[in-house]
């Protein structure tokens, strides 16, 4: 028996996650005593392949088919179903990023195993028992999930658990999958990515805004901030849906839920659906002109100001803080 | 075109989440029911796809009698008809199930779901029913498109998005960008009355996982309020106090 982890990438280049996960894996395996073995799927440099040895893969199998250069939901679900399947594994890792999110209950499902999606501790064993803990109602609360039988399939939430160096010497092999035609029926037609921007779901560092910045015009110094930080940007509701930012920036009980080091928000009143998704984040800052305003009950660090005041002095702070 | 939309019954995202029974059930006590967000979108979309004799809206649940209501309103908003199955959904595998199994008799061509339910937030149901009926599925779609069989649909990716043609029948969880939800009119509101819905029994489906506990997460301490004049001070503690930077 085995633990199988599915290590995402994105170009070529593994994501943090993906690290998260091995290490993740690693430590699962450790416990029940079983090797792990990690999964890329597509083509990746050797360098990045080997690099996977240092946070405790005993074997990387690789899967290199024409066919599966990019991510294909129901083809990459099927590989790693078939490859666990061939290694005996009856834990199956992955990240819970948005391809994660997509592929975890197709692989479940065609393992006949029980689902753990969103981990963000390492699971208690009792024999065949296992149990994780997850957020549920959009960070409101944590539950205890018990994943009976004999399989599962543990999908780690980003930036819960740290990528731990653990060096094993690691052999690579390839592998040969069957693919049945109605797998890759799917085409990709397009990725569209901004290259230079940090990925707001795996950030460290999360700078947000909300209608207190009053105008899209004002998001330079957001930006401005959120560089000198390496963080990504996010925003309340009202703000992508007057689009002042994108969809995908809005974060929330009704958008992403983060969990970065640290939130840093401006300019957002902390309406309960907002902190939703944002509570579970180690540090929160807020700055807002309203000493009344509710994010302060829930914050760490706070300054009453006027966004348009601070921010400037704040980059200033930072920038000298990164300059020592 | 036929197609369904899965709905789910969330608490309003104001309630305030307690939990009873020594923390191992959800306490529903005063707590106002909705549709999830993100399946207004679907419902939305599915009835603007429909518009104009281009197809049949079908909306399913998997839930209790009390969950009528929301059941309703999708009607009022324009499904043409409605299925619960009566059983409480107590999990996504449970209710991936008992949708599926109300599908395959039906040959839907779009089968529609929210990106994620608010309650659970599995994102789980989607990629569960695709498997079960052995059709394509896209998670966290922002935006829909369809010319003939062919379906464009973008897919939230980290960073970005990606552009994808699927093929019919297929399984779509809709976030934000899809379509905006529609409000019910005083026309729907009167014809949901007397379109059908239809109450069939649940298939029993092996238990492979379950909540066993619930925690409220661990309040946080007073707020440390800074001096605006004071910036630095900021900086210092977020390096040595709080140590994320
Ligand atoms: C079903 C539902 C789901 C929702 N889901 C979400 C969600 O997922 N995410 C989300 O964010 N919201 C969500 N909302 C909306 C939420 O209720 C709030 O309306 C929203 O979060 C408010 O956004 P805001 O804080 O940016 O704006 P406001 O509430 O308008 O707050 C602006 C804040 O900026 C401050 N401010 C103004 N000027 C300045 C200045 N110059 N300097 C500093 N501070 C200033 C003000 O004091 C105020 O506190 C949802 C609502 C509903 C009904
Ligand atoms: N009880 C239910 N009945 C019907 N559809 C549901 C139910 N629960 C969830 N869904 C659908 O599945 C989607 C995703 O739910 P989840 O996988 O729980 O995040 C929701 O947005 C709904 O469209």
């Amino acid at each position: 028996m085995s633990v199988l982890v599915y290590i995402e990438h994105v170009d070529g280049a593994f994501k943090k996650s993906a690290l998260e996960a091995v290490s993740y894996a690693k430590e699962v395996g450790t416990l029940i005593n079983q090797p792990v073995y990690a999964l890329s799927i597509g083509e990746v440099a050797e360098s990045e392949l080997e690099n996977i040895g240092t946070y405790g893969a005993d074997k990387l199998i690789t899967v290199n088919n024409a066919e599966l250069k990019q991510f294909l939901n129901q083809a990459y679900a099927s590989v790693i179903a078939e490859v666990a399947t061939s290694v005996g594994a009856d834990t199956v890792v992955l990240s819970n990023s948005f391809s994660g999110k997509g592929i975890a209950p197709r692989i479940a499902a065609k393992l006949n195993a029980a689902l753990g999606d969103g981990a963000i501790s390492l699971p208690q064993m009792s024999g065949d028992s296992w149990t994780i803990q997850k957020t549920a109602f959009s960070n409101k609360a944590i539950a205890t999930e018990q994943l009976d039988g004999q399989k599962r399939v543990i999908a780690l939430t980003p930036n819960s658990m740290e990528a731990k160096e653990h060096p094993t010497s690691m052999t690579i092999e390839s592998y040969q999958p069957n693919l049945s035609p109605g797998d890759l029926s799917t085409v990709i037609k397009d990725i569209v990515r901004a290259t230079n921007k940090v990925s707001l779901p795996e950030a460290e560092i999360v700078v947000s805004a909300g209608r207190g910045m009053k105008g899209p015009e004002n998001w330079a110094m957001v930006e401005e901030l959120a560089n000198v930080l390496g963080a990504a940007t996010a925003c309340s509701k009202p703000v992508s849906d007057a689009g002042w930012r994108p969809h995908a920036e809005h974060v929330g009980q009704t958008g992403l839920a983060v969990t970065p080091k640290l939130y840093i928000a401006i300019g957002i009143s902390g309406a309960i659906q907002h902190l939703a998704g944002v509570s579970a984040s180690k540090t929160i800052v807020v700055i807002n002109k309203d000493p009344e305003a509710p994010f302060f009950k829930v914050a760490d660090y706070g300054i009453v100001g006027d966004a348009f005041e601070v921010l400037p002095q704040l980059i200033e702070a930072f920038k000298t803080y990164k300059n020592n | 075109m036929k197609i369904l939309v899965c709905l789910s019954n969330v608490p309003d995202t104001t309630s305030k989440i307690t939990f009873t029974d020594n923390n191992t059930r959800f306490n529903n006590a005063g707590v106002q029911y909705i549709i999830n967000p993100y399946d207004e979108i679907a419902l939305a979309k599915a009835v603007e796809l429909a518009e104009g004799g281009k197809g049949t809206v079908t909306v399913i649940h998997v839930g209790e009698a009390d969950a009528e209501p929301t059941i309703r309103k999708a009607l009022a908003v324009g499904a043409d008809d409605a299925v619960r199955v009566n059983a409480f959904p107590r999990d996504a595998w449970f209710v991936a199930n008992q949708i599926a199994a109300f599908a395959k008799a039906q040959q839907f061509d779009l089968i529609l779901t929210g990106r994620e339910s608010i309650d659970y937030n599995g994102v789980q149901v989607q990629g569960f029913l695709g498997e079960l009926l052995a059709i394509p599925s896209v998670s966290i779609a922002k935006s829909l498109q369809i010319n003939g069989e062919e379906i464009t649909v973008e897919r939230e990716i980290e960073g970005g998005k990606e552009v994808l043609a699927v093929s019919l029948p297929v399984v779509i969880g809709t976030a934000e960008g899809v379509a905006e939800p529609k409000i019910p009119n005083m026309r729907g509101i009167m014809t949901a009355r007397t379109k059908p819905l239809q109450v069939i029994d649940a298939v029993e489906v092996p238990v492979l996982s379950k909540i066993v506990q619930y925690e409220t997460p661990p309040a946080r301490g007073a707020v440390k309020l800074i001096s605006k004049e004071d910036i630095a001070q900021l900086v210092n503690l977020l390096h040595t106090e709080a140590k994320v930077i």
